[in-house]
């Protein structure tokens, strides 16, 4: 079964000022899109078809570097999408709070790791809020289209929270400003997503 | 040693329309300029404080890496472009050219396939090896043939930041432009010297 590039969950302007509509549109559209069609190429005939994305992120040594690459860019997209909302930003409540507030003392030392860990990526890639096998929280960072799930990566997890910081998700509105970028990320991050990934 | 930011050797805006001065702009006035503040503050107070761009190629690792090499390949790729291009090669190069791609058209394919399929961001190289051949060859993020032996000719920035003001994600629309701007009088200067 092939995959299928999800809708948004909210309109190309509702992320406006923070992401501007065409940054959403291409980034949509055009590289999610096409991650979704080069995935199914890769994956087509194999019996990588019947699993789902996550069974084949846990297996990703054993899958040529197209499925890495472009399952790892859907999987991204998929997450990335759904833990921004217009009605996202301020601060995370409950158990989830509590995890953040034992690991990094603080949310804002948290913010600031998770900041510094984005801005920091040299070249494509993403920063992570991951939960570890053991429960407790960790904040990463994958070049490229890698993620936490990749059985190969050096720090594993379940991602909670995921920041794209390819030029192409914020090169239109931002340039070379990716710090801007990612403090403007922080009024869209939906925290009720993150919770729910959290507890699941 | 301080470095500094070479001067582009054209007007910002000379290279439209495959080219916008906008793009040039951020990405000679921000993003090279910004490579070389950042390596001026990483080498100070390092045994890489008094060394040249090639030795911090060969030599560094991390961040005095990435930014030293990140000036040199911009510097490199800039100087490889102009608005008035020599459009072919001749004489040793020409030669060269046709005994290892057969033809230029046939290296000109081959270096945009290497352009194109290069995953995140990062260069493709035009190198003459040890032995006198060309070749090309990708290299990731920072990474520059020079470390592993190799003589650079020509190279394509393929960041995002190079084309997107300009592409969004038609990367290879931009490398099709690229071409026009290919001055092989440099490269021809590059692989003779």
């Amino acid at each position: 079964m092939a995959f299928k590039l999800p809708d948004l969950p909210y309109d190309y302007d509702a992320l406006e000022p923070y992401i501007d509509i065409r940054t959403m549109e291409i980034h949509h559209t055009k590289h999610h899109g096409a991650y979704t069609s080069k995935l199914n190429d890769a994956i087509q005939g194999t019996p990588a078809e019947s699993l789902s994305i996550e069974e084949i992120m846990a297996s990703m040594s054993e899958y040529p570097v197209a499925v890495r690459n472009n399952g790892g860019g859907y999987f991204n997209h998929n997450l990335f999408w759904t833990i921004l909302s217009p009605d996202g930003g301020g601060v995370p409540e409950g158990e989830l709070l509590d995890a953040i507030n034992r690991k990094f003392g603080s949310f804002g030392n948290f913010k600031s790791e998770f900041s510094q860990a984005a801005a920091n990526r040299f070249g494509s890639g993403w920063a992570w809020l991951i939960r570890k096998e053991d429960g407790s929280l960790a904040v990463t960072s994958t070049p490229n289209q890698d993620n936490p799930l990749m059985d190969f990566v050096e720090v594993k997890g379940i991602p909670l929270l995921g920041l794209d910081v390819w030029e192409h998700a914020y090169y239109l509105k931002y340039q070379n400003r990716r710090p801007d970028y990612i403090e403007a990320f922080w009024n869209l991050v939906n925290w009720d997503e993150v919770a729910r990934r959290f507890s699941k | 040693m301080a470095f500094s930011l070479p001067e582009l050797p054209y007007a910002l805006d000379s290279l439209e329309p495959h080219i916008s001065r906008r793009t040039l702009e951020f990405h000679h006035g921000k993003h090279h300029q910004a490579y070389v503040n950042n390596l001026n503050k990483l080498i100070e107070g390092t045994p890489f404080a008094q060394a040249d761009l090639e030795k911090i190629i060969r030599e560094a690792e991390g961040g005095i890496f990435n930014n030293g090499a990140q000036v040199w390949n911009h510097t490199f790729y800039f100087t490889g472009l102009n608005p008035k291009p020599k459009e072919k090669p001749e004489g040793e190069l020409k030669r060269a050219i046709e005994g290892a791609f057969g033809s230029l058209d046939a290296l000109m394919e081959e270096f945009s396939k290497a352009s194109a399929t290069l995953f995140g961001s990062g260069w493709a190289w035009l190198v003459k090896t040890k032995d006198g051949n060309l070749d090309i060859v990708q290299e990731p993020n920072a990474g520059n043939p020079l470390r592993r032996g190799l003589q650079p000719l020509l190279t394509c920035d393929v960041w995002e930041h190079a084309y997107y003001l300009d592409y969004q994600n038609r990367r290879p629309d931009y490398i099709e432009s690229f071409w026009k701007m290919v001055d092989w009088s440099v490269v021809e200067k590059r692989f003779n010297g």
